[in-house]
C-alpha cells in the first residue's frame, strides 16, 4: 500500500558540470552521492536500496557497486539501470518505488557521465561498403543507412521533430529556435554550475556552427562531465527526522515514467510528443495541480528544437500554441511560466544519466529558496521533466515542505 | 551481369521502383522492418501482407544535415515524407541542400540512384525523394 504521506527529497546534489579531466565517473558520481547524504543529514548505512545509471560507460559493470565501494558498501541491493537520456529521472523512481512499496524507508540514486569532448553521440562513422552485397539486419541492408536514409545524429532527429510542430501548426522558423536558445544561455549567467555561462545574441546563435538546420552548435545541448544523486524519504520516516530536515524536504507529488505508445509514423522518426503528454497527464492528476500552478519547470531541452514542442507536450500553453506562448516571453525567468532558469540542456550541460537527476535539484533548490542570485520568489511548485530516444519519458512534479 | 540489388529489402526495384511495407493484416498499421507482431496494443497481430506505398508524398519534417558521422558527406537533407497517409523516412535528393530550395509541405517522388558496384560487378541502387517541378 502507497503511504498516504507519500515520498520525499531529504537531500540532494549536484557536482559542477563540465570538465572534469582528473576525476573519473566514479570520483564524479561518489561527490554526488556524498554530496546528497550530507546535504540529508543521513549516512550510506541508511539507506535501504541504491539505484544508479551511467549510460556512456567508461568504469567496466556495475556503476552503483563501484560507487558503494568508494563510499560505503552495505551490502543493499543496487538497480543499474539504462533508459537513454532518462536515465537518470528511472534511477529516482526505482528508488521512489521500492520506499513506495515499503522496502525501505530511505533511498538513494545517482547519475554519472563523463561525456566532455563526445562530439556526436549517435550514428557509427561510415566505413567502406562491403566487396559484396549482403542484406543484414531488420531492413535487409546492403551497406549504411545513415546519412542515405535520413539522419541518426541526435541534432538531425530533433530538428526534424521541431519543424514536424511547425508543420502542424505553422509560426516555427530558424529564428524563433534561435531565440529559445538565447533565453536559455542567458539564464545560465547565474548558475555557477552550469558548464558554459555565456550569453549569446540571437545573431551569434544563428551565425554559429550548423550541425542540423535549424540546430546550431549553440542549440545544441552541451556534452560535458558531471554527476547528480538524490536521497529520498518516506513520508512517515520523515516525521521522525529533525524540523530542519523536514523543512529542508521537498515533496515527490508525481513521479511518473512512460514510454511511446504505438501511432503510425513512431517508428519513422522517433516521437517525443505523446509520451510527454501521457507522463504529464498521469502527473498532474496524481498531484492535484495543473500547469498553471507551476512556479518553475525544468524540461528536456536537448535541443532548441525540442524545448518548444514539450510546452506543448506539457500543457504549459494550449494544444498548437507554443510559439504564442514562447513569444509571450512566459518562459524567461520573469515569466509566467519560468523554463529552464538553470540555463538549460544547452548552457548547463547534459552529462546525460546525471540530468534527470540534476533538474530536480535545479527546482528543489528553488523551493527550499537556496537558489541565490536566480532564486524564483516565492517558489512552491515545479516540474522536471527529461526525454530518451527510443523512447522513455520521466516527468516529476515538485513541492514545497509546509512545515 | 547480376541484376542490381536494392539497398534495403523494403525498395523493390522490379518494374517501376517503389517501396513495400509490411502491413499488419489485423489492423492495417505499417512496418518497414522485419516483424515479429504488430506494435498495436489494440491489435497483437503477428500476419503481415507486402503492401506497395505511393511513390509521390509530401515532405512533414526535414533537416539539413551538415554535420555527421565520419564518412558521410555532408550536408544532406533527411525528411519524414507523408506518402499518402504512410511515413517514409527517406533523404530528399536532387535539390540543393539548403533552406531556400527545400521546405515543409513540399511536393516530392520516389527517385533512385546507384550506390556503385561490389566485386562482382553487382550494382547496388539507393532511394530518396526528389522534388516535383511545377
Amino acid at each position: 500500500m502507497p503511504s498516504s504521506d507519500g515520498v520525499w527529497i531529504l537531500g540532494i546534489h549536484m557536482t559542477k558540470f563540465g570538465k572534469h579531466p582528473d576525476k573519473d565517473i566514479v570520483d564524479l558520481g561518489a561527490e554526488a552521492v556524498l554530496g546528497a547524504l550530507d546535504d540529508a543529514g543521513v549516512r550510506m548505512r541508511d539507506m535501504g536500496v541504491m539505484a544508479a545509471g551511467n549510460l556512456i560507460g567508461g568504469g567496466g559493470l556495475g556503476i552503483g557497486q563501484q560507487i558503494q565501494k568508494q563510499v560505503g558498501q552495505t551490502g543493499i541491493p543496487v538497480y543499474n539501470v539504462a533508459n537513454a537520456c532518462a536515465t537518470g529521472a528511472t534511477a529516482l523512481r526505482t528508488a521512489v518505488m521500492a520506499v513506495k512499496a515499503g522496502e525501505c524507508d530511505l533511498g538513494l540514486a545517482v547519475g554519472v557521465e563523463k561525456l566532455a569532448g563526445a562530439g556526436l553521440l549517435a550514428g557509427k562513422d561510415r566505413k567502406a561498403d562491403a566487396d559484396t552485397w549482403t542484406p543484414s539486419g531488420r531492413y535487409g541492408a546492403v551497406a549504411a543507412v545513415d546519412g542515405r536514409i535520413g539522419t541518426e545524429t541526435m541534432p538531425g532527429v530533433f530538428a526534424q521533430i521541431g519543424m514536424e510542430y511547425g508543420h502542424k501548426y505553422g509560426g516555427t522558423s530558424f529564428e524563433l529556435f534561435a531565440r529559445i536558445a538565447e533565453k536559455n544561455h542567458a539564464h545560465s549567467t547565474l548558475n555557477p554550475l552550469a558548464a558554459y555561462q555565456k550569453r549569446f545574441t540571437v545573431d551569434e546563435i544563428m551565425n554559429d556552427v550548423m550541425i542540423a538546420y535549424p540546430n546550431t552548435r549553440s542549440m545544441c545541448s552541451a556534452n560535458c562531465d558531471g554527476a547528480a544523486a538524490a536521497v529520498v524519504v518516506s513520508g512517515e520516516k520523515l516525521k521522525s527526522l529533525s524540523l530542519e530536515q523536514q523543512r529542508r524536504a521537498v515533496k515527490i507529488s508525481a513521479s511518473v515514467l512512460t514510454t511511446d505508445p504505438w501511432e503510425e509514423a513512431c517508428q519513422i522518426l522517433p516521437t517525443v510528443n505523446t509520451l510527454t503528454r501521457n507522463a504529464a497527464q498521469t502527473a498532474y492528476e496524481a498531484a492535484g495541480i495543473g500547469p498553471e500552478d507551476l512556479d518553475l519547470v525544468e524540461l528536456h531541452d536537448c535541443f532548441a528544437t525540442a524545448e518548444l514542442v514539450h510546452y506543448d507536450n506539457l500543457m504549459l500553453c494550449k494544444e498548437g500554441g507554443a510559439v504564442d506562448f514562447f513569444e509571450s516571453g512566459a518562459t524567461w525567468r520573469d515569466g509566467a511560466t519560468p523554463v529552464n532558469v538553470s540555463g538549460g540542456l544547452e548552457s548547463k550541460g547534459h552529462p546525460i544519466a546525471a540530468t534527470g537527476i540534476a533538474n530536480i535539484w535545479e527546482v528543489c533548490h528553488h523551493l527550499r529558496g537556496e537558489a541565490g542570485e536566480r532564486q524564483i520568489d516565492n517558489a512552491k511548485v515545479g516540474l522536471a521533466h527529461v526525454i530518451g530516444l527510443g523512447s522513455a519519458c520521466g516527468v516529476h512534479i515538485l513541492e514545497k515542505a509546509a512545515v | 551481369m547480376a541484376s542490381p540489388v536494392p539497398i534495403v529489402d523494403y525498395l523493390v526495384l522490379d518494374g517501376d521502383p517503389h517501396l513495400e511495407a509490411n502491413e499488419c493484416t489485423g489492423c492495417g498499421a505499417r512496418f518497414f522492418d522485419r516483424r515479429n507482431a504488430c506494435a498495436n496494443p489494440a491489435c497483437g497481430g503477428t500476419e503481415f501482407r507486402r503492401v506497395p506505398i505511393a511513390t509521390t508524398g509530401e515532405v512533414r519534417a526535414f533537416t539539413i544535415v551538415s554535420h555527421a558521422a565520419p564518412g558521410i558527406p555532408v550536408p544532406f537533407v533527411a525528411a519524414v515524407v507523408d506518402c499518402d497517409g504512410t511515413s517514409v523516412r527517406a533523404n530528399v535528393i536532387n535539390v540543393a541542400p539548403d533552406p531556400e530550395h527545400v521546405a515543409l509541405g513540399m511536393k516530392v517522388r520516389l527517385a533512385t540512384y546507384p550506390l556503385g558496384t561490389d566485386g562482382a560487378g553487382t550494382e547496388a541502387v539507393g532511394f530518396g525523394f526528389e522534388p516535383i517541378s511545377n
